[in-house]
């Protein structure tokens, strides 16, 4: 079960409010398609990502996958932490494996478009048959 | 989707062990357990297991097994002792690699040839053709669907086959073969791997596989997938048919010259011989890449953003903590130290030339 105080996108990523901040990651199902992770790309600080432009990269021991960013926003800082140790992105998808956070602008938006857990849960039960 | 994909006789045990299963070669494989790493990590360590029950085992039996052999193989069979085995190329009359083979001699004129599930079909058709145009007087016996094959890899491997075969395959050198038997079954073994580390590869009969399996994880030995295997192999710089070789590659570009015998008549000699002459325009080699970005086929190796090769296999080595990658470049830029360019996804990586293998394991005796 993924959790539900957050959003997710169709791309296996999700968002989560925090105060005026969106953090973001990949979800739970989505490392575990990739595997071992050995390698987190991710933008500068200060770049502005829209909805659904690339974010950066995932890369494991298998293949690499480009991550986008579920909402729109200006990133304002980066997991360093990942990008030392990849393999958190394996360990906490959800908690200190997260990737960026992004001032939060417009959110009704981008957020309406997004899927909620249990309608992002219905479709990795479907994508895992 | 509706697959026509085939299972070995592991498939069950696979999928109660959490195995992941992907398409390969025309069968449901697993490609990793739990996690690639920890597989490796297992069979460098410990021990692991893999199903390779899809790679192709025929055996050529009669009269004319020796000169078949000798006449598709590139390497010597002939001189072959019985109970030993050899790898060994299929060319093409070009000096294109068909397939990368173990040939075990098990009699006089009785061979088991271990070939590539993607080509198994292609080799029993070459079989066929030489045994109708030069061979008559042997039968050919592919043995693939009746039986499964189990490679138990890592420095466990030998005390714990022990401990399960009264027949002690720990007494076997490298490519030595064998026959014991395993809780009442009989079963062969050669001390072959794709690995880089002892290990042995065990062939059996079907419905005797999953028996095996779990006895042998019971006693310690990880389930490992196909991704696990991939690293593995690259770390020992093993090459991969359709991967590092294929029909446009030839043995001495691929850097298997040892085990092509330019003396003998065989299938493609005449192409290799003047490929041996003239030398080859481009050579396999090993790549120490710096970036964290793993380079992987078909990535374009550069230098002064000229194009002088390709990438055929890459990863990241968890025993090197690096990434690696085999790939033919132009003649000019083999040496070891080489400076060279990966173009990784429009990014410049920086690499050099390495000795192979990029692990070889410490030898005790």
């Amino acid at each position: 079960m993924n959790p539900s105080d957050r959003k997710y996108s169709k791309d296996h990523e999700w968002a989560q409010i925090v105060g005026n901040e969106v953090i973001v990651g990949i979800t739970d199902f989505a490392q575990q398609q990739l595997g071992d992770i050995v390698y987190v790309d991710l933008p500068e600080v200060g770049s502005n990502l829209d909805q659904s432009s690339k974010l950066g990269e995932v890369e494991s021991v298998k293949a690499v996958s480009d991550i986008f960013s579920p909402v729109g926003g200006k990133v304002i800082e980066v997991n360093q932490a990942v990008i030392d140790s990849p393999e958190l992105v394996n360990q906490d998808p959800s908690g200190s494996g997260w990737l960026v956070k992004l001032a939060l602008r417009d959110e009704s938006s981008d957020f309406n478009s997004l899927l909620t857990s249990e309608e992002y849960d219905e479709l990795i039960e479907n994508e895992a048959h | 989707m509706t697959s026509s994909l085939n299972r070995t006789a592991l498939y069950d045990t696979h999928i109660k062990l959490g195995g992941r299963m992907v398409p390969f070669a025309g069968f449901e494989m697993p490609v990793q357990y739990n996690s690639i790493l920890e597989e490796s990590n297992a069979v460098r360590t410990k021990g692991g297991l893999f199903d390779v029950s899809h790679m192709g085992r025929i055996y050529i039996s009669g009269p004319d097994s020796t000169s078949l052999c000798d006449w598709i193989q590139t390497n010597k069979i002939g001189n072959l002792r019985i109970g030993r085995a050899r790898y060994s190329l299929i060319c093409n009359e070009n000096g294109g690699i068909i397939d990368d083979t173990v040939t075990y001699r098990l009699n006089a004129d009785r061979y088991l040839l271990v070939c590539n599930a993607s080509n198994r079909q292609v080799i029993r058709e070459w079989l066929d053709r030489w045994q109708s145009e030069k061979f008559p007087n042997l039968t050919i016996d592919d043995i693939t669907t009746e039986t499964v094959m189990i490679a138990v890899q890592g420095p466990y491997a030998a005390p714990i086959l022990d401990e399960l075969c009264p027949e002690t395959p720990s007494k076997l050198r490298f490519f030595g073969s064998g026959e014991g038997t395993i809780d009442g079954s009989k079963v062969f073994y050669g001390r072959t791997g794709y690995t880089g580390e002892d290990g042995f590869e065990v062939i059996l009969e079907a419905e005797k596989g999953p028996s095996l399996w779990n006895k042998l994880v019971d006693k310690g030995m990880s389930s490992c997938g196909l991704g696990a295997r991939d690293v593995l192999r690259l770390e020992a710089a093993l090459p991969l048919h359709g991967s590092d070789i294929d029909l446009t590659t030839n043995p001495i570009e691929a850097g298997l010259e040892r085990f092509v015998k330019l003396d003998k008549d065989f299938v493609g000699v005449e192409s290799l011989r003047k490929q041996n002459e003239t030398g080859t325009e481009r050579k396999l080699v090993g790549l120490l890449s710096t970036g964290r970005s793993i380079p992987r086929h078909d990535h374009l190796i550069k230098q002064n953003e000229i194009t002088i090769g390709k990438i055929t296999s890459g990863g990241y080595s968890p025993t090197l903590d690096r990434n690696i990658a085999l790939g033919y470049v132009s003649r000019d830029f083999t040496t070891v130290d080489q400076h060279l360019n990966i173009d990784i996804r429009g990014r410049l990586t920086d690499a050099v030339v390495a000795n192979l293998p990029f692990y070889a394991r410490k030898k005790e005796e």
